[in-house]
């Protein structure tokens, strides 16, 4: 049935170790439970191995369980949203609930959701491996990052006990002071989650920094790494705003300190601009992880190196840095002075100048390459079409006088829908794709991935695009119910049923990997004849310390031509290649051929 | 990246850094002692731990700087919105107790480096007895705070809404200050169409200079402080948002400090290893240049 | 409803979407400053759906052309062309500076009002717009303009955030509490032109609209001499019964039993209400007054400080027609509620003699 082209069920096969070196184990291999322990007694162990595994790669999957989870149940009540929009008037629920719906909605897809989720599940998962590097720097700060997620979140789902909150999730003083709604469960959530996302940063930073192996220089990086770092860098000077920003918001609560409350003399605009001096950047922690996928997965299914490395590299660190200076484009029509907004509109346009040279380089990356549509490589078509949308439109309602139109109306929901829904899980469900092998040590089925890719392609166009018009109309965002613009029924109820076949679609892509794990065929060392370390160097799945010996690393990223061709190209250069690294060159035999 | 280079020189000694335990040949390479156990396996020497972890504590600093910066800029702002209520209400501001404390702040911030260079030169009575000195000036620092804040608490100075005006009422009882004097007045025009909102401000203004006068007499009790801006609040609230956040950083920094003495009583730091001394005594030292911001900013200006 | 404009042919607002001079993306343009604010959408429009086709063309292009036929492929890696890497950038960036400059210039056309721009305060609250003229007329949840004027709204909110949109004129901003912000627009044609309120506000964020209508010269004079108030020719439950809507009780009161935001109205006159601080009143004439005028003095039991107060909006004799409507409800109105009996004394403002004349 498989189109993927591997004999052999496991990697050791192909593999040189180092005598004494063999991998006795996978990451995922569970020790023996201790003798007579049964039933409750042996899932608590087991339940316990896992909990306090400070392995990077357990961390990872633990990471990528509970975003998953999260975002199953946003996206289950976005169903509800789209559900009650579905006619004019009431159709399943109350305005008050509507708000609490969308409201949670929007908290738990951001910060429990799309924050952690490609950096703290693949980024966490890949990138000791990636560096050769044994594990993080901090592998105990690592797990109470996921434990203070796990905390944070849980202060955000005790919200829904008292039936949830509803100021949006932007938090906007001064209705979220005047709510009667768990404002301070949710917000003691994000300043939590906060922490976990900062402790997560600094990590990564340090281990990118200290941790390489020898011959892993800057410009041999993976362009996911260099994506991370960027990341992390945002994640270490932006969050502590957040903190800070939920802090008044609860002591605003709780005991009235008036600084965002106008009854008392202060400013609520000055509450947005502290809001999105850290929720701006917050969208590049978003996208930038993205972007590192889609540059592994173009070089990877192109083998090809990736077109422009070095600005493609840097252009990361560009946006990440001019990130920190555009917040205000939020506030156009805020009542923030005029002369601010005409400056952060002008950085604004700033920004996509190095997310067009990425997109560029991408789309050249296939050039004379060796392009294989796998269904990770659909996924990064599928993201460099909609991300390109979702970034055209960004520039639209980054301009001034076009945004006072748009603002708050539906054409911003298709915007952050295009960039987040389009660009950011697209690219995660690509990356979990083509990290599945080496997680699961399974191989998902191949139609069935291409199948779903589709039907979410098509889904999330169907939903989201017509919600350009509906918002150019003038259809208002948060709104439960049109009374006043009932022509616009038939609008919302094509992007209702949009919904309905982008959750097809990914209740496919579940059904897939689910299936994988007990039906699955083994996967080989290295599927897609990646060159990267995490393929190239070590086992799959991993072993749990990652590598036998240290990798020495002489080649860059993307070297597919000179690792592959055999012409001497390494040799030449003086250091023969790690004989891991070999373990990459996939069998010369043809794809479609069913050697099994 | 200077590890690097060394790594790269002695693959063997990386090598032998995998597995849980230590290998002797690797840490003969480094100082010549045995088995330093603080060494975990992940890493590939000591200097690229002690690297790593310095490194990292230079991030957590600097996100702890952004926290404190959000709040200066809160400061900045309303200060330049209301340049007299921040000059009137930090008259209530003990000059000399903030003074006090800056020094005692400044004098703890030599203890931990007199502390650092006990580990780094292996004397123990250094280290330890520095460290205490250091809790010590710390609690100080916490006792001067206390004075200052339960002065204030007496005169009714609270933040933001319980502010208590000098005709004793709070200013959450004030009503809404959204008709004291609009913000931003867009054009001067506008007075004629603002001419709805009752001109509360003279009232609560004019209520609060008799009252004063009245309470003129008395050194204590709620709404004797004389400030009559109802905006008082949000100074207040910013002035024990800062100190109050910045006072949990030197509690923190006081347990952490406390634990080294502990540990290094048990003799678990030296010159070999001093790692964990060396990044509380960064963080003490960024909650002490905190505190050296906010004292002008507070007190003096 | 207050005032009856019979003699304007206007529709009552947008009924079908991409009709009346509307396009697929954008509705009619009703205002002078519309085009302008277009012009500069549909220039981004174009120039991004383009750019957006190329992306795609060459992406499908080159994944088909080089499309993998034998894993034992192994293409030689591509010399970078710096040519076309700077020609990627320089592009764009031009790109977006025309952009940017072409979306500061709509603005700064769009958002400066004329000098002799007629000036109507809008005050928002949860969730009903109020709009005051000049003379002090008061006009809830519809403001009637004059065609051809530049009109200025300046606006502030009693509560939370709220935001004034008009689709049509392409106007929009926050409605802020303790500021004053303002949009302006005219508009050359009479009709109907939807309000939407794009801040979220609570519950009924959704139905916090209004209606601009824009008519005559000729119209507005009678309609600003007519003083907008109304109800004179009504017995008084009959026009507490349009208060009841127009007012916008109905947005958090129902005459059916069922509480809501607030309590019902069914049921409860001549009851005892028990408030939050252990008082308690009895529901009568005065009884409503006070919940009208100052609704903070006392919190019904289970019930949050929610209700705004109206003592600008609604005149003695109109609180008197509330509770005589009331009273109705309950099945308790008295011959006068429902007679034309009870004189007029006093209406919402008193009309100046001579309507406030735009200076032009
Ligand atoms: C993943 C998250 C993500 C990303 C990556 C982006 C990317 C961008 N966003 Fe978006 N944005 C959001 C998430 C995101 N946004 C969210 C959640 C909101 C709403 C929040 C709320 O109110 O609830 C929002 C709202 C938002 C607004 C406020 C609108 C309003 O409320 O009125 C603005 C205004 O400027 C904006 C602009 C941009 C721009 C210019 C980019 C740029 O980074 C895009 C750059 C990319 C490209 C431009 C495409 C590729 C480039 C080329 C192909 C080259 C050629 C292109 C040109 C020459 C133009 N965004
Ligand atoms: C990561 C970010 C993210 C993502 C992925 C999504 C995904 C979706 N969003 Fe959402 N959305 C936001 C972030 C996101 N959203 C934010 C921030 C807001 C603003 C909130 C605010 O205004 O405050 C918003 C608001 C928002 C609105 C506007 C509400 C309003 O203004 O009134 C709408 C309306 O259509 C909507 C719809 C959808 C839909 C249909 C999806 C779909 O793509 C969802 C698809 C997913 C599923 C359908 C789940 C599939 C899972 C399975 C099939 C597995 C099943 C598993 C089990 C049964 C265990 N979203
Ligand atoms: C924003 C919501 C809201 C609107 C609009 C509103 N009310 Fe109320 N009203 C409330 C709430 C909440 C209460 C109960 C709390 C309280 O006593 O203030 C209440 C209480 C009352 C009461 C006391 C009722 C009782 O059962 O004891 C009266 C009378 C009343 N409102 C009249 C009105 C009238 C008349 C209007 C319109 C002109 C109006 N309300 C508009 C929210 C509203
Ligand atoms: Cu008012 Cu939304
Ligand atoms: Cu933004």
């Amino acid at each position: 049935m498989s189109t993927l082209t591997q004999s052999a069920p496991s990697a050791p096969k192909t593999t040189v170790y180092p005598p004494g070196h063999e991998p006795v184990h996978n990451y995922l291999r569970q020790p023996a439970p201790p003798a007579g322990a049964k039933g409750l007694a042996r899932a608590w162990f087991h339940a316990r191995t896992w909990l306090t595994s400070v392995d990077h790669k357990r961390i990872g999957i633990m990471y990528l369980i509970s975003v998953s989870v999260f975002f199953a149940a946003a996206g289950i009540l976005a169903l509800f949203v789209r559900l009650e929009l579905f006619t004019v008037g009431e159709t399943i629920m109350t305005a008050d609930t509507y708000n609490r719906v969308f409201t949670m909605h929007g908290v738990i897809m951001v910060f429990a959701f799309i924050i952690p989720s490609i950096p703290a599940a693949l980024g966490n998962f890949n990138l000791p491996l990636m560096i050769g590097a044994k594990d993080v720097a901090f592998p105990r700060l690592n797990l109470m990052s996921l434990y203070l997620y796990w905390i944070g979140v849980l202060f955000m789902l005790y919200s829904l006990t008292t039936g949830g909150v509803d100021t949006g999730w932007t938090f906007y003083t001064p209705y979220s002071k005047e709510t009667t709604t768990a404002v301070l469960a949710v917000g003691l959530g994000v300043f939590i989650a906060g922490f976990s996302s900062i402790l997560t940063g600094i990590n990564f930073i340090v281990t990118i920094h200290k941790m390489r192996a020898p011959g892993m220089t800057w410009n041999r990086l993976p362009l996911f790494l260099w994506s991370i770092y960027a990341t992390a860098i945002v994640q270490v000077l932006a969050t502590p705003v957040i903190g800070i920003t939920m802090a008044l918001l609860a002591l605003e609560r709780f005991i009235g300190i008036g600084i965002f409350d106008p009854a008392l003399g202060g400013d609520p605009v000055l509450f947005q601009h502290f809001f999105w001096f850290y929720s701006h950047p917050a969208v590049y922690i978003m996208i930038l992880p993205a972007f590192g996928v889609i540059s592994e997965l173009m070089g990877t299914f192109s083998r090809q190196k990736v077109f422009g490395y070095k600005l493609v590299a840097l252009s990361s660190v560009a946006i990440a840095l001019l990130g920190f200076l555009v917040w205000g484009h939020h506030m156009f029509t805020s009542g923030q002075s005029p002369l601010s907004s005409v400056v952060f509109s002008m950085i604004t346009f700033l920004i996509g100048i190095p997310s067009g040279i990425k997109i560029f380089n991408w789309v050249a990356t296939m050039y004379k390459g060796s392009v294989w549509l796998q269904t990770p490589m659909l996924y990064a078509l599928i993201f460099l079409f909609v991300f390109t949308i979702g970034g055209v439109t960004g520039i639209m309602v980054g301009a001034l006088g076009v945004d006072i139109h748009l603002h708050d109306t539906y054409f911003i929901v298709a915007h952050f829908h295009y960039v987040m829904m389009g660009g950011t899980v697209m690219a995660m469900l690509g990356g979990l794709h083509y990290w599945w092998p080496k997680m699961t040590g399974r191989l998902y089925s191949e139609p069935l991935g291409k199948l779903s890719a589709l039907l979410v392609f098509l889904g999330f166009n169907l939903t989201f695009f017509i919600q350009f018009i509906m918002g150019s109309q003038g259809m208002p965002r948060r709104y439960y119910d049109y009374p006043d613009m009932p022509w616009l029924e038939p609008l919302h109820q094509v992007s209702t049923v949009g919904s309905w076949v982008l959750a097809l679609g990914l209740l496919l892509v579940l059904f897939n990997g689910i299936h994988s794990l007990f039906r699955g065929k083994l996967a080989p060392g290295n599927p897609w004849g990646a060159v990267t370390l995490e393929w190239s160097g070590c086992s799959t799945p991993p072993d749990p310390h990652n590598f036998h010996a240290t990798p020495l690393v002489t080649h860059g990223p993307y070297d597919y031509y000179a690792i592959f061709s055999g012409d001497g190209a390494m040799a030449a250069g003086g250091t023969a290649p790690i004989p891991d690294v070999a373990v990459g060159a996939p069998q010369p035999d043809k794809p479609g051929a069913e050697t099994n | 990246m200077t590890d690097h280079a060394a790594t790269v020189e002695e693959p063997d000694v990386r090598d032998g850094a995998h597995g849980h335990e230590h290998h002797d040949v690797m840490v003969r390479g480094y100082d010549g002692k045995l088995h330093p156990a603080h060494l975990q396996h992940f890493f590939a020497t000591p200097q690229q731990q002690f690297e790593a972890s310095k490194l990292g504590m230079w991030l957590f600093l600097v996100t702890e700087i952004l926290l404190f910066g959000g709040m200066f800029v809160a400061y900045a702002i309303y200060r330049a919105w209301y340049p007299e209520l921040f000059a009137e209400s930090s008259t209530q501001l003990d000059t000399l107790m903030g003074a006090l404390n800056t020094l005692v702040l400044l004098a703890s911030s030599l203890t931990v480096a007199w502390a650092i260079r006990g580990a780094q030169t292996d004397n123990q009575k250094v280290l330890f007895w520095n460290l205490i000195m250091t809790v010590a000036l710390a609690g100080t620092f916490m006792v001067v705070k206390y004075f200052e804040y339960t002065h204030k608490f007496d005169l009714g100075i609270f933040p933001g809404q319980h502010f208590v005006m000098p005709d004793g009422r709070t200013i959450g009882e004030l009503g809404p200050l959204a008709d004291i004097e609009p913000l931003v007045l867009q054009e001067e025009d506008m007075a004629a169409l603002a001419q709805h909102a009752p001109p509360a401000a003279e009232h609560a203004v004019a209520d609060g200079s008799d009252a004063s006068e009245e309470h003129a007499g008395e050194a204590h009790g709620p709404g004797a402080h004389g400030l009559t801006n109802p905006r008082s609040g949000i100074f207040f609230s910013i002035y024990y948002v800062m100190t109050g956040i910045h006072g949990l950083h030197v509690l923190i920094g006081m347990v952490a400090i406390s634990i080294l003495a502990w540990q290094s009583k048990r003799g678990k730091y030296s010159s070999v290893y001093y790692t964990p001394v060396e990044n509380v005594g960064l963080y003490w030292h960024v909650v002490d240049i905190i505190w050296i911001f906010l004292f002008p900013l507070m007190y003096l200006i | 409803m207050l005032f009856a404009l019979q003699d304007v042919a206007a529709p009552e607002g947008r009924t079908d979407f991409w009709t009346d001079g509307g396009t697929l993306w954008l509705p009619p343009q009703s205002s002078t400053t519309a085009h302008v604010i277009d012009n500069a959408f549909y220039f981004i429009l174009w120039s991004s759906t383009i750019l957006t086709i190329g992306v795609a063309i060459a992406m499908v292009v080159l994944a088909w052309k080089y499309k993998r036929k034998s894993h034992a492929e192994h293409p030689q890696p591509v010399h970078e062309s710096k040519l076309l890497e700077i020609s990627w950038s320089v592009i764009p960036t031009i790109l977006v500076v025309i952009v940017f400059f072409w979306g500061f210039q709509a603005y700064v056309d769009t958002s400066i009002a004329p000098s002799d721009a007629y000036e109507i305060r809008v005050d928002g609250q949860k969730w009903f717009w109020t709009f005051t003229y000049p003379n002090g007329m008061v006009s809830p949840n519809e403001v009637v303009v004059p065609a051809g004027q530049p009109i200025k709204f300046v606006m502030t909110s009693h509560d939370v955030l709220h935001s004034f949109f008009v689709p049509a004129f392409r106007i929009k901003n926050d409605v802020i509490p303790n500021r004053y912000q303002y949009v302006w627009f005219n508009a050359p044609e009479e009709g109907v032109y939807q309000v939407v309120c794009t801040e979220y506000c609570g519950t009924s964020h959704s139905n916090m609209s209004a209606k601009i209508r824009v008519v005559g010269r000729g119209a507005f004079y009678e309609f600003l001499a007519s003083g907008g108030a109304g109800g004179e020719d009504l017995p008084p439950a009959e026009w507490g019964e349009q208060l009841y809507t127009s007012r916008n009780c109905n947005t958090c009161h129902t005459i059916d039993g069922t509480p809501s935001t607030g309590p019902t109205w069914l049921g409860t006159w001549g009851t005892t209400r028990t408030f939050t601080n252990g008082t308690s009143a009895v529901f009568d004439d005065s009884y409503v007054n006070e919940s009208v005028m100052d609704p903070g003095s006392q919190i019904l039991q289970g019930f949050q400080p929610q209700m705004p107060g109206y003592e600008s909006m609604l005149s003695d004799r109109d609180v008197l027609a509330i509770a005589a409507y009331m009273r109705r409800i309950n099945g308790v109105a008295t011959a006068a509620d429902t007679s034309l009996s009870l004189p007029a004394d006093s209406t919402t403002v008193a009309p100046e003699t001579a309507p406030a004349t735009l200076d032009e």
